[in-house]
């Protein structure tokens, strides 16, 4: 099911009740940061892998991801690790869907991705109506993941998660 | 050997944490709301970076000092960022050369980190190294934008990059422990990216319609924990709280 990552499939679904404190609508599967989450004697061990170095929902994903083993009864223990980097490519079908519902449009393949931040092409699809015709207004977004992003047609604003590769 | 390897680690991330600090000082007072964010965003990742680097030093240390106690309990002349991050925010123009100047180097440095064989450090180059690529395009924007702009922002952006240049060579020097972290393979040659470094500088400037600076006179210091007298008030900003409350807790 998930490509890059090791997880015992009893163990899913507690991971899937946890999800993104910044992205609600996105599970912490979805978004590909758990890497190896394995049953060893009587204790859980997890992996997790930060999406931006400086992400502040990485903690509280740490914390919720603890609750929600302890709750069901397991011991556990959490490690963060760097090696390979989380790259954009790790976000499910799933995910890429449920965050364009949410209004953040996904990310694109790398050289787009470059095309759209550098203003040279218009090709983010507005979450609103689903226009072209929108226009870069900020790299930097409300997360460290996003760019800001108006649609020129609808002039709604709205979120572009940034590609990470 | 040891003492080599902590000494390097703090080489990269004091830079990171002291130009965090800077950009973060913007968070609330930026030109505009998109720049306002844009550089709290990029002081994020700086810090963030700076934890995985100390967290590092700290293993290495294991003397019992945490990575917050590295961060904010040390005395001035033990942080050996270069003098160019801790430069003060003087204007927009300042803020965005002195990023620009210090990216450049960054993104460099990063790239040849990744083949370091210190395995830690290459995996956090690699996490950095995405970041990083961002800030650069965001500066490098700037440089241009303010630079091929109006006279007067023109003349500011000339200003900041003629002020600041006296900065960029330090960023070549090498320690010892520099020296010997180069000759294990873990460290980096700074010294074959200073050609590399300008020739891009200077292809920036040049299209930003900027003069590349002719002064020969660089200063340093630095990373023998000589600083300029702006690093005090921004410490004392920044460790306020640790030693106002020591031990205190988030």
């Amino acid at each position: 099911m998930i490509e890059h990552a090791d997880i015992d499939t009893e163990l899913l679904p507690i991971l899937d009740q946890v999800s993104d404190p910044e992205i609600p609508v996105l599970t912490i599967l979805d978004m590909g940061v758990v890497r190896y989450a394995k049953l060893v004697d009587d204790e859980v061990k997890i992996k997790l892998t930060p999406t931006y170095s400086g992400c502040p929902a990485m903690d509280v994903i740490s914390d919720d991801v603890k609750a929600a083993f302890e709750k069901a009864g397991y011991k556990v223990s959490i490690d963060l690790v760097l090696s390979p980097a989380w790259t954009t490519d790790w976000i499910s079908e799933e995910g890429r869907d449920a965050l364009e519902k949410y209004g953040i449009a996904p990310p694109l393949e790398a050289d787009a991705d470059k095309d759209a931040l550098l203003g040279n092409k218009r090709i983010v699809k507005c979450t609103n109506c689903g226009s072209q015709n929108t226009k870069l207004v900020s790299q930097f977004g409300s997360t460290a993941c996003k760019a800001l992003f108006q649609c020129e047609d609808c002039q709604e604003p709205f979120d572009y998660f940034k590609c990470l590769k | 050997m040891k003492d080599n390897l902590y000494k390097y680690i703090l080489g990269i991330a004091d830079n990171s944490l002291i130009l965090g600090q800077r950009m973060g000082e913007l968070c609330g007072h930026g030109p505009s709301l998109e720049t306002d964010i844009a550089c709290a965003n990029i002081s994020l990742d700086l810090f963030g970076q700076v934890r995985s680097y100390y967290q590092y030093a700290s293993k290495i240390a294991g003397d019992g000092r945490t990575e917050d106690d590295i961060a904010m309990l040390r005395k001035e002349r033990e942080y050996v960022n270069v003098l160019l991050v801790e430069q003060p925010n003087i204007d927009f123009a300042y803020i965005m050369a002195r990023q620009f100047l210090f990216d450049v180097y960054h993104f460099m440095f990063l790239t040849e980190l990744q083949k370091s064989k210190d395995l830690t450090l290459a995996a956090i180059a690699s996490k950095s190294i995405k970041e990083v690529s961002y800030h650069q395009r965001f500066s490098s924007d700037w440089i241009k934008r303010l630079g091929d702009g109006t006279d007067e922002s023109h003349q500011k952006m000339q200003n900041a990059i003629d002020d600041l240049w006296t900065y960029t060579e330090e960023l070549f020097h090498q320690t010892e422990a520099d020296k010997e972290m180069v000759k294990q393979e873990i460290g980096v040659d700074v010294k074959k990216l200073k050609e590399n470094y300008y020739k891009k500088v200077n292809d920036v400037l040049e299209e930003a319609t900027l003069n590349i600076p002719e002064s020969k006179y660089f200063q340093k210091g630095g990373k023998q924990g000589i600083h300029t007298e702006h690093l005090g008030y921004l410490l004392s900003d920044l460790q306020y709280m640790q030693r106002t409350y020591p031990n205190m807790e988030w």
